[in-house]
């Protein structure tokens, strides 16, 4: 952790591998895209029951933010750009994640079938997950991010996400014989849960500064 | 400018996917010639794999009852798989009891075909066909019940077992925008074998009833497959009792043409609850199978008669009327036809009175 700290606390921005690395933990842990920018709630909310699933959900979305990020990317830089229409992006973006996610359901089917089963479910579901949509569209932001660079800002933020879902996972199964008020069950005491996560990981980012 | 490419790139870049997805589809998703091996070697199937079981068994002439139109949601077409089948599906589970599922049940509209499959299905399955017909008429029996008359165009003829039912298709119309499957049971003559009968209760906001009572005319074509089920008389010499209410008086009008026909000889009572004597029906066919059948007798009992009714016969709850014709209904068999709770309220004054529940059969509408 060290250089990493070295290079975050220089003004010179890092380069090479190393920015890489501090683009990946930026991503994940002090941008989380769940807790710091409350994206991909619905299935976070739905899924977060068992460990089990949500590690399954969690394993998708990585995989799919990674490789969409990656995808945009190269739709904006020789696509969008070019023709000027980066206004229609939301809508072409969206179509690419859509029609990624279907091929790659398709291809675990023929190639996997234990996957395909553990995973397949998820797959579609994740095709209307706001997070990775607002992945490809953050990305764009950022100043200076080639493909490398986006994808694994995907990567950093698919583990992040995973991350997330996976502390809530972990936190409701222990809390899910406590005695709460009526009122609060379910979405209520997830999102008062999720609230203090979230106040936790914007600790992160007073920590660094990136 | 920007408005045209704009536009053209998004459509280019949909159509390109669309067809790289179509591409990928027809390679990734072939999975070859499939075995479908039925009931230990009763039928076997070749196909082509990739599609559901339910799809694949239909277009080889094997129909899987089924209502939603394999949406998996309505839980109907399922069969057991014996081996081929994969992993239960996360949609199959919600319409599959535990002890079904460790049975072996799956729905045959979910689970996809990748390669040899050994299931088992009901036998009487088998001679299960789609038919087309035309309605001969449509007649008031009373308020709220009308008997169809259908007649057979392809195929032009039905074999069935008396006692059976067939579902019919009501299409989409109105605010109904796709077609649902809804049982009836045949209520004719089984040696008429262009036409059926069926005998339908208009139920409130019922998707199919609404549609025979209020759109329904005659010559319209109708859609059925069929037949199905086993409420048929079973080979004994012991006495038989029959109780149905309302539209469940449909199957032992086949019944008792059938028997009429053999001319059989038991001893068969025929029970029949309405509320008021303008819910009884079909009177003048019960009173030609009393003189024809050596032994029967129809029993119409009204729970309610109203005053000018005029009503000399049995009054009162059909339970409770059955149970005064027969205190002792040991050696007998019931066989019943009508409403869940009808069924539910006889079968418990059968058993109390010694009727074994083994020789009770029914027929519940769901």
């Amino acid at each position: 952790m060290t250089p990493l700290l070295a290079a975050v606390g220089t003004a010179a921005p890092p380069t090479g591998a190393l920015q890489l690395l501090v683009i990946l933990f930026a991503a994940a842990l002090t941008d989380n895209i769940l807790l710091t920018r409350f994206l991909g709630m619905c299935s976070f909310l739905a899924v977060s029951r068992q460990m089990k699933t949500s590690l399954g959900l969690g394993v998708a979305v990585v995989f799919v933010t990674t490789c969409t990020a990656g995808l945009n990317y190269l739709v904006h830089r020789y696509i969008t750009v070019p023709l000027r229409i980066e206004f229609l992006e939301y809508i072409i973006f969206i179509v690419v994640i859509a029609a990624f996610v279907q091929l790659v359901e398709m291809v675990i089917e023929r190639i996997s079938l234990p996957l395909y089963f553990a995973l397949g479910i998820f797959l579609p579901l994740i095709t209307v997950n706001c997070a990775i949509l607002g992945v490809s569209l953050f990305m764009l932001n950022k100043q200076g991010y080639g493909f490398l660079q986006c994808t694994v800002f995907g990567l950093g933020s698919g583990l992040g996400w995973m991350l997330a879902i996976v502390l809530m996972a972990g936190i409701r199964q222990r809390i899910r014989l406590d005695k709460v008020p009526r009122g609060l069950h379910g979405a209520g005491l997830s999102l008062i849960v999720t609230g203090i996560i979230a106040l936790a990981f914007v600790g992160f980012s007073g920590m660094v500064k990136f | 400018m920007t408005f045209v490419l704009a536009v053209g790139t998004l459509c280019l870049i949909c159509g390109v996917l669309a067809g790289l997805l179509t591409l990928a589809g027809r390679f990734l998703n072939d999975y070859g010639r499939c075995r479908v091996l039925i009931n230990g070697g009763e039928r076997e199937f070749e196909v082509d794999g990739g599609d559901s079981l339910l799809n694949l068994l239909t277009q080889e002439g094997l129909f899987i009852p089924s209502a939603c139109g394999g949406r998996g949601s309505c839980g109907l077409c399922k069969v057991n798989v014996l081996s081929g089948g994969g992993p239960l599906l996360p949609t199959e589970g919600p319409h599959l009891a535990a002890e079904e599922i460790d049975a072996g049940m799956r729905l045959a509209c979910q689970l996809k075909v990748r390669n040899d499959i050994e299931i088992e299905v009901p036998r009487e399955l088998f001679s299960v066909q789609r038919y087309r017909a035309a309605v001969a008429s449509i007649e008031d029996l009373t308020g709220d019940i009308k008997r169809l008359r259908l007649e057979l165009v392809d195929p032009e003829t039905i074999v069935f077992a008396p006692g059976q039912y067939i579902q019919l298709q009501a299409p989409a119309y109105g605010e109904n925008p796709e077609a649902v499957y809804r049982a009836y049971s045949i209520a004719s003559d089984r040696r008429d074998s262009r036409h059926i009968d069926l005998i339908i209760r208009l139920v409130p906001n019922g998707t199919c009833t609404t549609w025979v009572f209020t759109i329904l005319k005659t010559a319209d074509s109708v859609e059925f497959n069929g037949p199905y089920g086993e409420f048929c008389l079973r080979q004994s010499d012991r006495p038989m009792v029959f109780i149905a209410g309302g539209s469940g008086l449909a199957p032992f009008m086949s019944i008792l043409a059938q028997m009429a026909a053999e001319q059989n000889a038991r001893t068969c009572r025929f029970f029949f609850g309405a509320r008021s004597r303008g819910d009884l029906f079909l009177l003048d066919d019960m009173a030609r199978f009393e003189r024809e059948l050596p032994d029967f007798k129809f029993i119409p009992a009204l729970s309610d008669p109203a005053p000018e009714d005029d009503w000399s016969g049995e009054t009162g709850l059909i339970t409770d009327v059955v149970a005064r014709h027969f205190p002792d209904c040991s050696g007998m068999e019931a066989y019943l036809c009508g409403s869940p709770g009808m069924l539910g309220a006889c079968i418990k004054v059968l058993s109390e009175h010694g009727l074994a529940e083994e020789n009770i059969y029914f027929d519940k509408f769901a």
